[in-house]
């Protein structure tokens, strides 16, 4: 990063053989240069820019300390300390240039990236999103009852300025105030008339026809003792409290829950959760390490490695097949227009883009209307009332995938086409021709290897596009018909990345381990083709 | 786009040799034109059904573009304008930043930069959904507008994706801009910034167009992260609301969606119309050079 000056050496520190070679290539006139004294306007823009950017981000420190989110405060400190040194130093202009993409780029791509393989192997997911503490904490709170003959007490509902419902009650003539996440506290200020809490300071009462409103809140809420064990208030009628504590308790020394109704000990079972000796388990766990066990799911847990494994082939095969007609259709109707004596080829091509133009994820949607079985005009008007089910049977359903892809990528191909067609120097046809080649010879030996060796790295990335195109899936069938029997939401047309999506939010849990664990094959897979398209492509580059 | 030379055959060699031509021609328009018909055409239909839209503007009216107005549609309109329209802004501007940077300077680990974008542009951000909902879920506890449900924090994740899949293409225009010009202006005391901005991004200014455009319409169709990350109704983007309003009622709602669809897809189709020439340039010209 230095591309600075020979003026700039006198007030710097000594440079090191390196940066003087870096100042030599400078030197040699390959365009780097520092007018950065210039202190006009722009510096003034420049320090305001900075000037704002560095109150976010002390915002942002300040208040991920409050929340105790150490990862964003230490990640927001460097950006900061980098992004003063790059725009204050005088060297550095290629940073410059560089630095706003990557901040980006780190933070949202690359971040994600290694955090979806850390999530790959935790058991992330509904049940198992939080850490131990919680974990106990919530299974204690979800298993309360109230407790037989205990004492009942005046309740005041309340709510605190940001519309949060709260408790009020009168314990042995003092007053308790708390809300679902602020445990009760005394509130010494409060008034009481006639054995009723009327005012507390910091809440403000409700009436009763607030209460009648906000009823099913108010039956649900929980507001809990300072001593987690005291257990909490609860109430029915909005004016009468009763205790409610725990049927579970919670043994730090042993780190065990024991139902005290049943008897029943629930332990650590090491992968999360606690379970009983008959091996049911409490609702909530937490997150922990499971090693590779998500990855091996997919391939041995056998409700998950058949459909994971027919998804598998079915994706090889929808993007192979679909690179395969797209290319072939584009390739055939560029080489029919790209003869010089048809007129208008200005406007076929111009509306053969069309589908190329309309937006993707409203293809898929109005070919599904098009396909419906019963009111789709392909059934209805083309075929005559014909009920076949282009969406809904496992095989038609593949089919019609392949098939509305070909309308969506045929004007692709095509203009890639055409452009590659176009810059074939006419010399080598006639070459040919004196030659004696005819038609065929000509279009194997020369156009093909020619438009493949500009084409060949378009159809790798086309292929790698298809791998993961989910509008197409996700909106024309949803992935849909679904395998019958699988513990997740899967169909005869879902791609690996429409899967990981069902996985993740759509099948009832949320699996975001497993599914971050096939979003990692995903990435694995794509890398491994891309890589060697990419070398395979160098070497076709290499043959002229 | 090299301009289009015309060459006279007449006779029987016309109709050998050509004829068929515009018979492939004009099975290819219908095909390639018919399903966007068909949306116009429902969408302009009375009865507003799937079996209502079959025959071809059996009627014209406008009550399904009426009934679209009354839902939440130009919200998200809105929405996806500012959305796609930020986002396509600053990728240009960013992508366009860094590809000046290796196009024009020499700096330690240029090359390895350049790499390192090839790579990373193999990979789609889209793969990383999970994680970029969980990131967004602790950013929400921080910093709620950078956080889930918050449209900056879309853009934001959009921006993510600018350098890897733009900064190649760039770079292979910026390259074809003579250093010459740059030496030229240097001389007369211009600095890089001055150089950057009216000079280079002047020159390859259609590339700029086309990228803005691809990015534009890339946020535009993206279903997968907006349709995670936004939350409220008023919030949603045109991908996630027209989606949400038609599932399940497909039938009944067909032809708001058809409207819907119409009002959104004309601009972008009527921009690739009008950059169609850049378009193809920029599709084969960047590829081949990276």
């Amino acid at each position: 990063m230095k591309g600075r000056d020979a003026a700039d050496t006198t007030d710097a520190p000594p440079p090191s053989p390196d940066e003087v070679a870096a100042a030599e290539r400078a030197a040699a006139g390959r365009g780097t240069t520092s007018h950065a004294r210039e202190m006009g306007p722009y510096f003034v823009v420049k320090l305001v820019l900075l000037a704002l950017i560095d109150a976010f981000g002390l915002f942002v420190i300040f208040s991920s300390w409050q929340v105790e989110h150490w990862g964003i405060l230490a990640s927001m400190v460097a950006i900061l300390v980098v992004v003063n040194w790059v725009y204050f130093s005088r060297r550095m202009i290629a940073a410059k240039y560089l630095f706003p993409g990557l901040v980006f780029l780190l933070v949202y791509q690359l971040f994600t990236m290694g955090y979806t393989a850390y999530i790959s192997f935790t058991n992330y997911g509904t049940g198992h999103n939080a850490t131990r503490e919680d974990a106990v904490a919530a299974n204690l709170a979800q298993n309360e009852s109230r407790v037989p003959d205990s004492p009942s007490y005046p309740l005041t509902v309340v709510t605190t300025p940001d519309g949060e419902l709260g408790f009020a009650i009168v314990d042995d003539g003092e007053v308790l105030a708390g809300t679902a996440e602020q445990p009760f506290e005394e509130s010494p200020d409060a008034t009481v008339a006639d054995g009723d809490v009327t005012e507390v300071p910091g809440y403000d009462v409700l009436s009763f026809a607030q209460i009648l409103e906000q009823q099913n809140e108010i039956t649900n809420l929980r507001v809990g003792f300072a001593d987690a064990d005291e257990g909490s208030i609860r109430t029915q009628d909005g004016s009468t409290g009763y205790l409610y504590r725990s049927v579970l308790t919670y043994d730090e020394a042993t780190g065990a829950i024991t139902n005290t109704d049943t008897g029943v000990v629930y332990t650590d079972n090491g992968e999360g959760s606690f379970q009983a000796e008959d091996g049911s388990t409490l609702l909530v766990g937490w997150r922990v390490a499971v090693g590779f066990d998500n990855y091996t799911a997919m391939f041995t847990d056998s409700r998950l490695s058949g459909p994971f494994l027919s998804v598998l082939a079915w994706t090889f095969a929808f993007a192979i097949l679909s690179v395969g007609t797209t290319f072939f259709l584009g390739l055939f109707l560029a080489i029919v227009f790209n003869h010089p004596a048809v007129r208008g080829r200005r406007v076929i091509r111009s509306l053969l883009i069309l589908p190329y133009a309309f937006p993707g994820f409203l293809s898929g949607l109005v070919w599904a209307g098009l396909l419906n079985r019963r009111f789709g005009f392909i059934n209805e008007v083309l075929l005559g009332g014909a009920e076949i089910p282009w969406l809904t049977d496992p095989w038609l359903a593949k089919l019609s995938v392949i098939g509305v892809n070909l309308w969506l990528g045929f004007p692709y191909m095509f203009l890639i086409a055409t452009g590659a067609l176009q810059a074939i120097s006419t010399d080598m046809y006639e070459a040919a021709r004196i030659d004696g080649a005819g038609a065929g010879r000509v279009f194997r030996s020369i156009t093909l290897p020619l438009l493949m060796i500009s084409l060949a790295p378009l159809l790798i990335a086309s292929f790698a596009f298809n791998f993961n195109n989910f509008n197409l899936i996700f909106f024309l069938t949803e992935g849909g018909p679904n395998f019958p029997g699988s513990p997740i939401a899967v169909g005869a047309t879902d791609i690996l990345i429409s899967m990981v999506y069902s996985v993740a939010f759509e099948s009832g849990t949320q699996q975001f381990g497993l599914a971050s664990a096939m979003a990692i094959m995903i990435f694995i897979m794509v890398g491994v083709i891309s890589w060697l398209g990419f070398r395979q492509t160098h070497k076709l580059e290499e043959v002229i | 786009m090299a301009a289009e030379t015309f060459v006279q055959v007449r006779g029987r060699r016309w109709w050998r040799e050509i004829s068929w031509r515009y018979l492939v021609a004009a099975v290819a328009i219908v095909y390639a034109a018919f399903p966007i018909v068909y949306v116009l055409s429902a969408s302009l239909s009375a009865r507003g059904t799937l079996t209502g839209s079959n025959e071809l503007f059996a009627d014209v009216t406008t009550v399904q573009y009426d009934a679209l107005f009354q839902t939440l549609f130009p919200q998200w309109m809105v929405n996806s304008l500012v959305i796609g329209g930020v986002t396509a802004v600053a990728t240009v501007l960013m992508a366009s930043a860094a590809a000046y940077a290796f196009s024009r300077f020499r700096f330690a680990g240029r090359r390895g930069g350049l790499t390192f974008l090839l790579l990373v542009q193999m990979f789609p951000q889209m793969l990383a959904f999970i994680a970029i909902f969980l990131l967004l879920l602790s950013l929400r506890d921080v910093i709620p507008i950078l956080g889930l449900n918050s449209r900056l924090a879309l853009i934001c994740v959009y921006l993510g994706g600018a350098l890897g899949a733009n900064t190649f293409l760039m770079y292979g225009f910026f390259n074809s801009v003579p250093k010459e010009l740059d030496e030229a202006a240097k001389i007369d005391g211009a600095g890089h910034a001055r150089i950057f901005f009216t000079i280079i991004l002047r020159l390859v200014a259609p590339v700029l167009a086309v990228v803005a455009l691809l990015s534009f319409v890339g946020t535009f169709s993206d279903y997968i992260i907006a349709g995670i990350v936004l939350q409220d109704q008023d919030k949603l983007t045109i991908a996630v609301g027209l989606y949400q309003f038609i599932a399940g009622q497909f039938d009944a709602r067909w032809g708001i969606f058809a409207a819907g669809a119409t009002i959104s897809a004309l601009p972008i189709v009527i921009l690739f119309l009008f950059l169609q020439r850049y378009i193809v340039g920029g599709l084969t010209a960047g590829s081949v050079k990276g």
